[in-house]
């Protein structure tokens, strides 16, 4: 087929599901950070709030853009669009999946595979600064402008320890295309350990995930709009879609981060059991959801939960059958295995940042400096310099 | 195609160049100059050098250019105002003069400079990270080693420059 009609349907579809993704990620933030304190989250627009985000959508686009007196006019309209244009961009390199055919079509699960891709996802994040920056900036307010300054600062340093925990991984695979470093790490040790580079760079992936919580400006690194001091820090003075903008690419950047750490160190859409056994494991874990739904279903708390769960239990019954159904096409195996693999360790890594929120007080400034450049720092370098010396040793 | 591409972002480059030079206020000459880098690295990309491409756009858009704006906004610099008057003339003739100027500079250079071929998109293909690692490794390793040399002594500078009085 024409390589640019199927280009426009993947991008279309990626960025289709993406930005769903996304609202959804935040309704997960919320009933996750409910449940850690005791309340329920959102629970009054649809069953158990699940339209909350299309009501949150529709709330910001109808709302009164407010632009306070005394702005940059330009800087300030265009800070929000620089920030979630250039988040939404690394997805376009990151791959969900193995080469598949649909029909008479062979393509790969990646809108375009570049042959620098990680440089260029770390190159669009170093840029993506500006956004946070330019906001704070133009904003004329002193809040703002300490925040902004907060968040440059903080992500020049902490992106010194992240590049430096991706390198390690690059000398095992290599390579710096995405879909070659997931080829790296098929196959298992010993028959039932997966080849993940997890596991003999569990530093560099400690290091990379803490550093890519200060990169994407999260608890217990949110210092540029730490409330209780800033007002809302870079954002105080946004509101409607330009406050959207910036929730969007905060929610699009921690995407990226954990899709990046699922392909350098989690072996991408690779199962982390051998070929039979993982085929199993998503009809499992979708029947035994249904089950857990249907139980509650029978035993309904609420009225409405009479309802509700069946509802959900059949839902997760029918993906079930499908993934079932999937073993005898070989076709829609590939894709479906691949996807709920990677989904599934892009999520838990996803439910890590949310659980952190609940979990941690923030730094404090000083604390938040002296951690990038005495700790990560230097544990990145030394853990960078130990895979040189191995991969020079036993590569021949 | 590709010929599109290039006179578009050789365009940006060019006005982001203009607009560094007369925008009055810091913060928009950093930003266009951002604009420029980056419309390089695009132009880097459509010549083959991928690995430039990135480096250009993680050091110089991202790193470097982080920091300028990083100081100018701690320093909170505001407009520079139009310290002194120039006559309407002045301005417009000087444009005119500054045009032809360069349109003499680039006639001689290409009447100095042997008849080459013209570049062909896409021709050039050592531009990966392994081709350029192998070349720094190998035919360029003494200006390579140099080079970090010199940013050790820079960061030694910079260490000590900082350094608190004991």
């Amino acid at each position: 087929m024409n390589f640019l009609i199927l280009s426009l349907i993947k991008a279309a579809v990626v960025a289709f599901v993406l930005l769903t993704a996304l609202a959804y990620l935040q309704w997960i933030e919320r009933k996750v950070i409910g449940h850690i304190q005791l309340r329920v989250g959102p629970y009054r627009v649809g069953p158990h709030g699940l339209l909350q985000p299309l009501a949150d959508v529709v709330k910001l686009i109808t709302k009164e853009g407010v632009m306070p007196s005394n702005v940059n006019r330009f800087f300030y309209l265009l800070a929000p669009f620089i920030a979630v244009v250039l988040a939404l961009i690394s997805i376009a390199v990151i791959p969900f999946g193995p080469q598949i055919t649909v029909g008479p079509v062979t393509t790969w699960m990646q809108l375009t595979d570049v042959n620098i891709g990680i440089l260029l996802v770390l190159g669009i994040s170093s840029v993506g600064v500006y956004g946070v920056a330019l906001g704070g900036w133009a904003s004329n307010n002193k809040y703002s402008l300490l925040g902004g300054l907060r968040s440059s600062a903080q992500m020049i340093s902490y992106e010194l320890p992240l590049a430096l925990a991706v390198a390690a991984p690059l000398l095992l695979a290599n390579t710096l295309s995405f879909r070659a470093m997931v080829a790296q790490q098929s196959g298992y040790w010993l028959g039932f350990i997966p080849r993940w580079n997890v596991f003999p760079e569990i530093l560099g992936f400690s290091v990379f995930l803490i550093a890519g919580f200060a990169e994407t400006n999260r608890v217990p690194f949110d210092l540029p709009e730490a409330e209780n001091e800033l007002v809302a820090g870079f954002h105080t003075e946004y509101s409607s879609m330009s406050f959207a903008a910036f929730f969007m690419a905060e929610y699009a950047n921690m995407v990226t981060v954990t899709a990046v750490a699922t392909l350098l160190f989690l072996g991408g859409w690779q199962p982390p059991f051998p070929e039979p056994y993982s085929d199993f494991i998503p009809i499992l874990v979708f029947a035994f959801g249904g089950l857990i739904a249907l139980f509650h279903g029978l035993q309904p708390a609420r009225r409405k939960d009479k309802y509700t769960f069946p509802a959900v239990a059949v839902v997760f019954f029918g993906i079930a059958a499908l993934f079932g159904l999937s073993l005898f096409v070989p076709m829609l195996k590939a894709a479906l295995m691949a996807l709920f693999w990677f989904c599934g360790k892009v999520g838990l890594l996803l439910f890590l940042f949310i659980w952190v929120r609940g979990t941690l007080p923030r730094f404090r400034y000083d604390q938040l400096m002296r951690f990038a450049w005495i700790v990560l720092f230097p544990l990145a370098m030394v853990n960078l310099l130990v895979t040189g010396l191995v991969v020079a040793l036993t590569s021949k | 195609m590709t010929a599109l591409i290039f006179f578009i972002f050789a365009g940006i480059a060019v006005l982001c160049g203009v607009s560094l030079v007369v925008q009055t206020h810091p913060i928009a000459s950093a930003l266009s100059l951002i604009g420029v880098m980056g419309s390089l690295a695009l132009l880097y990309l459509q010549l083959g050098g991928e690995f430039i491409a990135a480096a250009q756009l993680i050091v110089y858009a991202g790193a470097i250019m982080v920091l300028f704006v990083f100081v100018i906004m701690l320093l909170n610099a505001g407009a520079e105002g139009v310290s002194r008057q120039v006559s309407a003339m002045a301005r417009y003739a000087g444009i005119l003069l500054l045009a032809s100027f360069l349109g003499l500079i680039s006639f001689i250079i290409q009447a100095a400079l042997p008849k080459t071929e013209g570049v062909v998109f896409g021709a050039f293909q050592g531009g990966t990270a392994e081709a350029i690692g192998r070349k720094l490794f190998t035919v360029y390793l003494l200006p390579f080693e140099v080079t970090s040399v010199l940013i050790l002594i820079a960061i030694l500078g910079a260490i000590v420059l900082a350094r608190k009085e004991v």
